[in-house]
């Protein structure tokens, strides 16, 4: 009898999720909008970007080596700048990231005293860029001074060998299918929860549902299942289309990863449901789970920024974060190829964390009631 | 205009009668600066490196010593066998690996060519290709002083040497969090300023007091403008803060004039709230506010160029850029906060975000309908 009551409950609310189409729109355009983004528009690597030059020596060497430096890939020349003065506007007006400064006399100088200067000005306000930019021009002119030098043979060479673990081919996509799977779990199973739990507070339907024959916890029950199977369609989804799109590789087993996928959405889930036994209302809810939950997911859980990176407080910080363990246990699995007794220490963090959340939550829920 | 002002009041009432919501409003974002800047780093320095030295040689120890002497990397694990290594980077303990095979130094003095070989964990393509470059200077330094040292004892004819001196303009020390600082005012602002914008019409219309608006003469501009001022002057109290902090806590100075930078705000928040309001308008509950806001914040931001910068986006997505706002604000911040930029610089920006504001209050308010259904 109060199996099928369960099952009407569980009913009413799957009518209740799916018949909000503009939510089911999001829900699924949004993971897909952003593995193709990451996979086609967001990345580190700097092509095409806009310089000045200021060629004071207008000579052979001068024109040569801008050539050279306008030939690769990475630059595209915006402006001639006839003065020292016109460079401060260039960098004001936000259009140019590098000014190439060659001196007088350029040619003369290389050629009698065999020495010469090349100044490059870069800015700075992105130190990142500046930084590259100005390490492919130095390689450039470098290379251009070695030609100069072809009759000097250099005394030894050392030849470095790079290998690339994991990702050959430097793809971004990479790094961040584990994240954007990550977000929309927490996004799916822990703010969506909340808010709707929340949501039968803040309208009164909560009180009813308690004082229906249903048990409270099959009442959380009912309202967590249809998130977590939304959950685990979508991460299906998503793994599907950065596998067979962008040829993100699954080297680990299939079924361990689908496990802590699974692990992953529990622990959302009842941090959800701890977020909605605090929140009075959904706008609470959803700034709670806004503020506390999705932002830190995304800054310290090495989705975008690295961990290592990080001062060492925000490194200790980042441990309480459950997606950073499941991030780390996914791009261990997807992309190194490791299997349990590599993850096993992740998973008990996990799994850790949603006893916690789970029984904080239904003590809350508890106390509330009376 | 008493109308408006009796709109405003009723909109302050509501939002600070709700004691959460103030210390959400102005210390959330603030913690969130104070910790994002020092999250959001692509900075790489200190990383974890193993080095197996299988030479021991005076060459060997003299790169090995170059590489610590460099700040990038930290030099914690020593080993002579390629599997522990491997064991290390495939725990995560480690991001490269480098070898220095046997006979290093044998090959580099007698046949003049030796060779080393650097594995590195590449999951973040990115910053791998920056330890290669990285590496690979270190290397071609110690390439030069080995030359100077051993070979050009015997007189060789004077090589040719172009200097390369460079100078950084803006943030010489190369602080990364100078310059996320005001980007990171720029989401913040932008987050908390959607959010409330968009779930308020459609609250009143969940709670069905917008019926009761409905029915008095407040005419629609009006009841647009008036949900507005509470959010813009809430927003510009932000803005206060996160340049307050940005002076005094991590000492970055406003080159530009201030005043621009708060009229560029203005404008900015009142585009905005307007988007925000034109999709509370648009949906039937606050759950899909939220998600439809969620949804455009997510990519105007990671499109915006505060991450990742827009120049290494492919053509059609930098065209995509043109049409967010969030783009324009943070370039705007960076160009008059770090190099003093002017009106006259930010001139196309001010014109692109006016005249979305334009459009999206315009939109708001025809959206706004004063009928049931």
């Amino acid at each position: 009898m109060n199996t099928r009551r369960f099952f009407g409950f569980l009913q009413k609310e799957f009518r209740h999720i799916f018949r909000d189409r503009r939510t089911m729109l999001i829900l699924f355009g949004m993971p897909i909008v952003q593995i193709l983004l990451f996979g086609f528009a967001i990345t580190n690597e700097i092509k095409n970007v806009n310089i000045a030059i200021l060629d004071h020596a207008h000579d052979a060497v001068s024109r040569d080596i801008t050539n050279r430096i306008l030939s690769s890939q990475y630059f595209h020349l915006y402006q001639n700048l006839n003065s020292e003065k016109e460079i401060e506007g260039a960098f004001k007006s936000g259009k140019v990231k590098l000014v190439i400064v060659f001196e007088h006399d350029l040619a003369k100088n290389i050629y009698t005293k065999n020495q010469a200067n090349i100044q490059l000005l870069g800015d700075a306000t992105d130190p990142n860029t500046a930084n590259t930019l100005i390490g492919y021009s130095r390689a450039i002119i470098l290379s251009y001074q070695q030609e100069l030098n072809k009759g000097v043979t250099p005394a030894a060479v050392i030849q470095t060998e790079i290998r690339m673990w994991f990702n050959e081919e430097l793809k971004g996509v990479y790094l961040f299918v584990p994240g954007v799977l990550t977000i929309i779990m927490m996004l799916v199973s822990a703010m969506m929860t909340s808010i709707s739990l929340a949501r039968e507070k803040e309208t009164g339907t909560l009180e009813a549902l308690m004082v229906s024959p249903l048990k409270s916890w099959q009442v959380i029950l009912g309202k967590v299942i249809p998130y977590l199977i939304l959950s685990f369609t979508i991460t299906l989804l998503v793994l599907a289309l950065s596998r067979f799109v962008f040829f993100v590789p699954i080297r680990g087993n299939i079924f361990l990863l689908l496990g802590e996928v699974l692990l992953f959405i529990i622990t959302a889930l009842s941090f959800g449901i701890l977020i909605s036994s605090i929140a009075p209302n959904q706008m609470a809810a959803m700034l709670i789970s806004m503020m506390g939950l999705m932002l830190p997911t995304i800054i310290l859980s090495g989705y975008i920024f690295p961990i290592d990176n990080m001062p060492l407080p925000l490194q200790v910080l980042s441990n309480i974060i459950p997606a950073r363990w499941f991030i780390s246990m996914l791009r261990d699995i997807m992309l190194k190829g490791a299997g349990w007794s590599v993850v096993w220490k992740d998973t008990c963090v996990l799994a850790f964390m949603a006893l916690v959340f789970l029984t904080l939550a239904s003590r809350r829920f508890k106390m509330k009631l009376k | 205009m008493r109308t408006i002002l009796v709109i405003i009041r009723k909109e302050f009432l509501q939002i600070f009668r709700n004691r959460a919501m103030l210390p959400q409003i102005i210390m959330m974002p603030l913690i969130q600066l104070l910790i994002l800047s020092n999250a959001a780093t692509f900075e790489i320095r200190h990383l974890n490196m193993h080095v197996i030295d299988n030479d021991q040689s005076q060459a060997s120890r003299q790169l090995i010593g170059k590489f610590k002497a460099s700040n990038y990397f930290e030099l914690n694990d020593f080993s002579y066998d390629e599997k522990n290594a491997k064991e290390d980077i495939m725990q995560g303990r480690d991001r490269c690996v480098l070898m220095i095979p046997k006979g290093f130094e044998h090959d580099l003095m007698k046949e003049q060519h030796a060779k080393i070989l650097l594995n590195i964990n590449a999951i973040d393509g990115a910053a791998a290709s920056v330890i290669g470059t990285y590496s690979t200077s270190i290397i071609q330094n110690f390439n030069k002083q080995i030359d100077a040292q051993w070979i050009n004892q015997q007189q060789f004819e004077p090589q040719k040497i172009l200097n390369i001196p460079y100078s950084l303009w803006y943030n010489p020390y190369m602080n990364y969090k100078t310059f996320m600082v005001p980007g990171l005012i720029v989401m913040l602002l932008t987050m908390v300023g959607l959010f409330m914008s968009a779930q308020n019409i459609v609250r009143e219309k969940e709670i069905g007091t917008i019926e009761q608006i409905n029915v008095t003469p407040i005419k629609k501009a009006h009841f647009i403008i008036g949900k507005q001022v509470p959010f813009l002057i809430i927003g510009l109290v932000q803005f206060t803060i996160g340049l307050v902090v940005a002076r005094w806590v991590f000492s970055i100075h406003i080159l530009g004039n201030i005043p621009l930078l708060y009229g560029f705000a203005t404008i900015y928040l009142i585009a905005l709230l307007g988007a925000g309001l034109f999709i509370s308008t648009l949906v039937d509950t606050q759950q899909q506010a939220m998600f439809l806001a969620w949804f455009f914040l997510v990519i105007f931001i990671l499109m915006s160029g505060l991450f990742t910068p827009i120049e290494a986006m492919p053509h059609w997505a930098q065209n995509i850029t043109k049409f967010n706002p969030i783009a324009y604000f943070v370039a705007v911040m960076r160009m008059v906060v770090l190099k003093g930029s002017t009106w006259k610089d930010i001139l196309p920006h001010i014109a692109a975000i006016g005249g979305g504001g334009i459009v999206m209050c315009a939109l708001a308010t025809m959206r706004y309908r004063k009928r049931a259904g």
